[in-house]
């Protein structure tokens, strides 16, 4: 087991894998999203109480996860660079935060969007939407301290260790915004904690998530690829591949 | 390895030599000390943190409107986010001066743990910064129309958070302290995650004016301090290491 | 089928402009990204490509420069 993860921390190795791994990420990728997208858009019963705006369910949610995961993702692959010099793993890191930072700008725009003809403003400071906004404002300052700094290992490093202080304070503050927001507004009825779903509506949110997830790892793989490409390129492996590519 | 063998001194001196590990109070004291002078010398940097607090106070009232019901309603959130900035603006020359000179360096090749000197330094950064804050604030909240009751929940809340916003800003301020121009970067990797530090030093003064018992906040922020005073001094190690060698 | 129509699909109950700009948003993101991943690599390629390419007339030249050894300022 020890051999497969030291194996993966070898760039050449990572790349040929990845390789072999990527386009199944990807059908998975697209045949979850369009699948998930035509039920639920087209078959799934409107909600009583929200019509058809409750629609955005299906790109708000997986948009949401995705932020929080990913997040994770990179402040663990920080860890195992910091830990174990794993330089894949940094690499990783690297292309994960973009992504992040874009799902939260989703799920912050499509969560004020879906507020309009719920609550009849563009933007709400409930528990939900403040978290992500720190979420995106965490994202921006990961992005940027890694952009900061002229040495790479030192710009790999010090963002390691601000993801890593981020993801502790992920829950603190998610608990705080809850706990601030059942304190100051009355208890509204809030995006997804409804009765439950009828199955009909619950499966395609299911399958958009599976896709968005998909999407996220075969990105990954991908960015990560590149990244690999970029770093090393003074290897003879990489100058080899590259006069076999087209 | 135990006393090393006494040489021949001249007569009347004595070995003051002791392990490092015995050094440990020696080295904090001698840090804390010299901080403390440092600091006191340079009296404009320890008065600008509170003409910086006074003066946002006397914006606000200004930009918004001198009602003083209106003023009442608002007083704890503002005197809470001045401080939180002004403290915020103390901390970029937390280490800067240090780095400049060199003697941030000198710090990281002393054999006692870095940890440990860096919470002293931090410590008396609390000390000539937050604490003032802590205590300048209550006069603050006269002009704010604060209803009674809630000025010394105000200073002890603001202790206790201040304190926190140092070990964390601490982090944000060794990470940037070798970047051109970390002071703005400070700002944004700072301020998200003394979100929750600020939901419940606010919520406690609110919770003071309302009447309602303020334990369950300044326990959550004692329980918050806590977590930093075990963590954070680690991660000002890890990010002094990264700055000073990048 | 939830809707009557495809008139009604597009309409959404009125609520069209927020659903669709929502999905479009999405829609326009992740297609974004995966152009951008893509054209990224090839960025990548071509250069290293182009690279490669100098550094072998570099070593040709080198080559040429030991059988015709001219005094140049620069080693190749």
């Amino acid at each position: 087991m020890w051999s497969f993860i030291h194996k993966l921390g070898s760039p050449k190795w990572f790349y040929r894998i990845s390789a072999k791994l990527q386009p199944w990420f990807w059908v998975a990728a697209a045949g979850l999203i369009v699948v998930g997208t035509v039920w639920g858009l087209l078959f799934a019963p409107a909600d009583y109480q929200q019509g058809n705006s409750f629609r955005i369910i299906y790109v708000h949610v997986p948009a949401a996860f995705l932020a929080q995961s990913i997040f994770v993702s990179m402040a663990v692959a920080g860890l195992v660079f910091m830990v174990w010099k794993i330089k894949v793993a940094d690499m990783a890191a690297a292309v994960m935060a973009p992504l992040g930072a874009a799902m939260t700008f989703v799920s912050l725009f499509s969560g004020a969007v879906w507020g309009v003809p719920t609550w009849g403003t563009w933007w709400m400071w409930d528990a939900r939407l403040t978290s992500m906004l720190i979420l995106l404002f965490l994202y921006l300052g990961v992005i940027a301290l890694r952009g900061a700094f002229t040495s790479r290992d030192s710009a790999s490093r010090a963002a390691s260790v601000l993801a890593m202080v981020g993801v502790i304070n992920i829950p603190i503050i998610k608990y705080s915004v809850d706990w601030w927001y059942t304190l100051h507004q009355p208890a509204t009825f809030t995006i997804t904690s409804r009765p439950a779903m009828p199955m009909d509506m619950w499966l395609p949110l299911l399958m958009m998530v599976l896709g968005f997830y998909s999407f996220f790892i075969a990105l990954t793989l991908m960015r990560t690829r590149n990244e690999i490409l970029r770093r090393e390129s003074n290897k003879r492996w990489v100058r080899e591949l590259v006069e076999e590519a087209k | 390895m135990s006393q090393p063998e006494t040489a021949k001194l001249a007569p009347g001196l004595k070995p003051h030599l002791k392990e490092p590990s015995e050094n440990l109070s020696l080295a904090l004291k001698a840090t804390l000390k010299r901080d403390l002078v440092l600091m006191l010398r340079r009296r404009g940097e320890v008065l600008n943190p509170l003409v910086f607090f006074a003066l946002v106070i006397t914006l606000f009232p200004i930009g918004i409107s001198p009602d003083p019901n209106l003023l009442a309603t608002i007083a704890p959130g503002l005197l809470w986010v001045a401080a939180l900035l002004a403290a915020l603006l103390s901390l970029d020359s937390l280490f800067r001066s240090d780095y400049d000179d060199g003697s941030l360096e000198q710090l990281l090749l002393a054999p006692q743990p870095l940890p440990a000197l860096a919470l002293a330094k931090v410590a008396v950064h609390w000390l000539l910064t937050g604490l003032p804050l802590a205590l300048m604030a209550p006069v603050l909240g006269i002009m704010l129309a604060l209803p009674g009751g809630s000025y010394l929940v105000l200073a002890i809340s603001l202790a206790l958070g201040s304190a926190i916003l140092s070990l964390i800003g601490a982090i944000g301020a060794a990470l940037t302290v070798g970047l051109a121009r970390g002071g703005v970067l400070l700002s944004l990797l700072v301020l998200p995650l003394y979100i929750p530090v600020l939901i419940f030093g606010a919520g406690a003064v609110q919770a003071a004016i309302a009447g309602d018992p303020v334990t369950a906040h300044l326990a959550i922020l004692g329980a918050l301090l806590a977590v930093a005073l075990m963590l954070a001094p680690w991660a000002i190690a890890a990010s002094l290491r990264i700055s000073i060698n990048g | 089928m939830a809707f009557d129509s495809f008139a009604a699909f597009i309409a959404m109950g009125g609520h069209a402009p927020y659903v669709w700009s929502s999905w479009v948003i999405t829609l326009l993101l992740i297609l974004g990204l995966v152009w951008h991943a893509r054209f990224e690599r090839r960025q990548l390629v071509e250069s290293l490509k182009r690279r490669a390419r100098r550094e072998r007339a570099r070593q040709q030249q080198g080559e040429q420069a030991t059988v015709y050894p001219v005094d140049q300022g620069e080693s190749s």
